[in-house]
């Protein structure tokens, strides 16, 4: 059966969260990721409404480190005060 | 009137000379923007030291986008407090650059506002830059551009804005209007703009001839480049009327194009045009005798980019000739698929041209379903790419006979 949007976005914030710390993921990684994951139950669009809908609502955002990332917001090192 | 808190004796030397300065420009930023004048000392200082005082990147952006927002710190703040966080923002500028005084005092006031007051008009994106402010100011200015007609720009792995020349607004040689087709892809691309999603940056630049006035050749990872299919246009009095005012046509047109299809016999000039390269030259000598053809529209290339991880390359062509009409379908389609093989195949941080040329024109052109054509191949007996597998069945049924 089909995914929802909510089901993908909860399983990839599920792997951002178990991935901080060891591996920052891109867009692509996520969407491969899923797709491994659900197989025929996904497709891209889904995995892209899924990232929108992780970042609009603020529990992931992007992060630029040479190439573009998302991540769980944090306070990084770099960042003055 | 703020004080200028550091003495630049380095950076006065760059104000010497005929030519513009950043240094000056800064200088009189700094009497109203404290940020400047903190600039200025931090410069200085690594003018004295022969090193960068700026950290770059993280998380720094506007609820939503991925790009826009290019975050920077100084790795000094105890020293210059003001640039503690110096961000960049890019702006999407109109496409051709065209604006109303009323648009760029709109602009100038929201970054005095909310900034440093320091743009650079335009960045080599084509973007408008604003140089330099801090992360509780990026939501208020992202509100105040949005109010003004304005929307941020690309950075980081996604589509970068597109940016393309004046085109037909202000130039006779456009063969394609490439205001239009620069807004199209940006609005339709909105999503691939802000949001990134791709192993790496993919910039479109637009050229409406082969003058290239936006070196889209040499920048884009996708270069639209106006051409025409037909013989250029000539007005055969208007060229001896060059030569009567005195210009050596031999040497000065005919011995400098690089397809040597034209000749000048002393009263009329023939061009083979089956063997034009459509380069220019000839049109851009002789403005008032030679036009491009009338059968108009674009080669579209791939593949430029600057040396950043690996060495800069060249565009190369694509698709030799397309029309360019809207909804630019054909443009669109292409790169959509280039785009989902990019994403599915393309390493971390790896541009179109370096992917293709990983993988082989080949085997990239059977992937997004292109059929390989002569005008893809850059330097004649140099190409092992393409293999045309119907002439090795022919071959094969022909040894079996
Ligand atoms: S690229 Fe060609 S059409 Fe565009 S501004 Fe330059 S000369 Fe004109
Ligand atoms: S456009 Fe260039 S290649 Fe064509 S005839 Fe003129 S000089 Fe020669």
């Amino acid at each position: 059966m089909a995914k929802t949007v909510e089901e993908v976005a909860e399983a990839m914030y599920n792997m951002i969260k178990d991935a901080t710390g060891l591996k920052k993921l891109k867009a692509t990684d996520l969407t491969k990721g899923i797709i491994e994951m659900f197989g025929d139950e996904v497709d891209k669009q889904i995995c892209k409404d899924a990232i929108k809908q992780l970042v609009n609502s603020g529990r992931c955002v992007y992060t630029y480190f040479g190439g573009s990332f998302i991540e769980l917001p944090h306070k990084e090192g770099a960042a003055n005060d | 009137m703020a004080e200028t808190k550091s003495q630049t004796p380095k950076l006065d030397e760059l104000e010497k000379g005929r030519w513009p300065s950043f240094v000056k420009e800064i200088k009189t930023a700094a009497q109203k923007s404290p940020m400047a004048a903190d600039l200025l000392g931090q410069l200085e200082l690594s003018y004295n030291e022969k090193i960068g005082h700026w950290k770059h990147g993280g998380i720094v952006g506007v609820m939503g986008y991925g790009g826009g927002v290019i975050g920077r710190y100084s790795d000094v703040p105890d020293k210059f407090p003001n640039v503690s966080h110096f961000h960049t923002i890019r702006i999407n500028q109109p496409a051709g650059w065209f604006y109303t005084s009323d648009a760029l005092r709109k602009l100038c006031d929201i970054w005095e506002r909310h900034g440093s007051g320091l743009t650079n008009m335009h960045g080599s994106t084509g973007d408008i830059i604003f140089l330099g402010t801090s992360t509780p100011h990026l939501e208020p200015i992202f509100s105040e551009l949005t109010q003004a007609g304005f929307d941020l720009g690309g950075s980081g792995s996604d589509v970068r804005t597109p940016s393309c020349c004046v085109g037909p607004a202000r130039c006779e040689w456009a063969c394609y209007d490439t205001l239009a087709l620069a807004y199209d892809l940006t609005m339709n691309y909105q999503d691939e703009l802000h949001r990134p999603a791709f192993p790496y940056k993919f910039k479109f630049k637009m050229s409406g001839c082969p003058n290239d006035c936006v070196a889209s050749i040499a920048r884009a990872d996708c270069s639209i480049i106006g051409t025409w299919r037909d013989s250029i246009q000539m007005d055969k009095d208007a060229v001896r009327e060059y030569a009567d005012r005195g210009m050596d046509i031999r040497s000065e047109v005919v011995d400098n194009c690089p397809a040597k299809c034209m000749d000048w016999d002393g009263k009329e000039l023939h061009i083979d045009n089956s063997y034009c390269r459509r380069c220019m030259h000839c049109i851009n000598i002789m403005p008032k005798a030679l036009r491009p053809g009338k059968d108009r529209g674009a080669v579209v290339l791939l593949g430029s980019k600057a040396p950043i991880i690996e060495g800069a390359l060249l565009s190369s062509v694509l698709m030799p000739f397309i029309k360019i009409e809207a909804p630019y379908r054909q443009i669109k389609d292409v790169i959509e698929r280039i785009w989902d093989l990019w994403c599915e195949e393309g390493k971390n941080r790896e541009r179109i041209g370096e992917f293709i040329q990983r993988v082989g024109l080949g085997n990239f052109l059977e992937a997004i379903d292109v059929e390989p054509v002569a005008e893809m191949v850059a330097h004649p007996r140099e190409n092992p790419y393409v293999f045309y597998e119907e002439y090795f069945v022919e071959d094969e049924e022909e040894e079996k006979k």
